[in-house]
């Protein structure tokens, strides 16, 4: 008689997520994608604001030597209602800090499924995919989601403007305001 | 009855919304369950409301109704999953329905051109003419969202 083979077991792969909370809805994002937590009010006097022609979701820029990074307002971003934001996750490999109402706990997942081809708006940009959690689903954001090439484009645009000594801006067209 | 006669009869499920009925063919069905709480998030696709959770899938949730009666169904009984097409990958989308579902029999008389992009074709039973519906234009997809946006720009390409 011939025993059966013992089935293999895979260790299940996790992924570590933190679960942060914009205007009351809770999303999931890869902790490694954060490369630093900052409360918003250390802010105060590191960011300068900046203005782009129809992206009112950033209105800040942080200043890291060569470095800008670009301060979008979570809220405005998934056209939630607008919330100050009490925490910034700063992103890696990105040139955006999101601002967040606050962070809600740390965990992991161990499934990431598509999101279902039904969404076929910008969503599709935000989420990696749906996690379900504890009897919940939550969308897990793509760190790389907030801020498309055309915006990127149009907030250099901005800075440039700003970097312009005021000589060479005699109509006074810079977009700081 | 005659063998062409049984080849040309298909099964339908029936279902309600609010007062009328329609019908989707019984192969696109996969079930039909009790409503279950709806998950949302932001999104930016048009009748979708969020996601139910269903054995393990995440499944979402699309409500028909204004596109079929004109009018937002607020009371809702079930929901009909049914599979959709993305060329050849399939898709569970569940759809509210406002009342008892039931399985036919009944031969379909195909579209015309003239009908609406989401009739798949007519079938008469009980004394009523039924829409049967297709659901691959019926929800939203990739294609749907290219073929709106293209008849965003037509106006502008005109003008």
């Amino acid at each position: 008689m011939r025993l059966a083979a013992p089935a293999k077991t895979t260790p299940v792969k996790t992924e570590q997520i933190v679960l942060f909370r914009v205007s009351g809805q809770l999303f999931a994002i890869s902790s490694a994608s954060v490369q630093e937590v900052r409360s918003a009010d250390s802010l105060s006097g590191a960011a300068t604001e900046i203005s782009a022609p129809g992206l009112r979701k950033v209105r800040h820029v942080l200043r890291r030597g060569d470095r800008s990074l670009f301060i979008v307002n979570g809220a405005m971003h998934f056209g939630l209602h607008a919330a100050e934001g009490a925490q910034l996750f700063v992103l890696r490999k990105t040139r955006t800090a999101l601002l967040i109402d606050g962070i809600e706990k740390m965990t992991s997942m161990s499934r990431l499924q598509a999101l279902p081809l039904s969404f076929c708006h910008e969503e599709r940009q935000w989420y990696r995919g749906l996690t379900a959690l504890d009897h919940t689903v939550l969308p897990v954001v793509h760190p790389e989601g907030f801020l498309s090439p055309e915006e990127l484009a149009l907030l250099d645009a901005a800075l440039l403007q700003m970097d312009k000594p005021a000589s060479e801006d005699p109509e006074g067209t810079g977009c700081a305001q | 009855m005659t063998v062409t006669t049984e080849l040309e009869l298909q099964s339908f499920v029936l279902l309600r919304l609010g007062e009328r009925r329609f019908a989707i063919s019984a192969k696109e069905i996969a079930e039909l369950v009790a409503p279950s709480r709806v998950f949302r998030f932001p999104h930016r696709t048009p009748k979708l409301e969020g996601v139910i959770l269903r054995r393990g899938r995440i499944v979402p949730v699309c409500d028909v109704s204004e596109m079929l009666l004109g009018k937002r169904m607020t009371s809702r009984r079930f929901y009909l999953i049914v599979v959709r097409n993305y060329g050849a990958h399939k898709e569970w989308v569940a759809i509210p329905v406002t009342g008892e579902c039931e399985l036919i029999n009944a031969e379909m008389t195909a579209a015309v051109e003239s009908d609406a992009p989401h009739v798949a074709g007519w079938l008469s039973h009980d004394g009523d003419v039924i829409e049967v519906l297709n659901i691959d234009t019926l929800t939203p997809g990739a294609e749907r969202a290219l073929a709106e946006a293209a008849g965003r720009q037509r106006p502008e390409a005109q003008s």
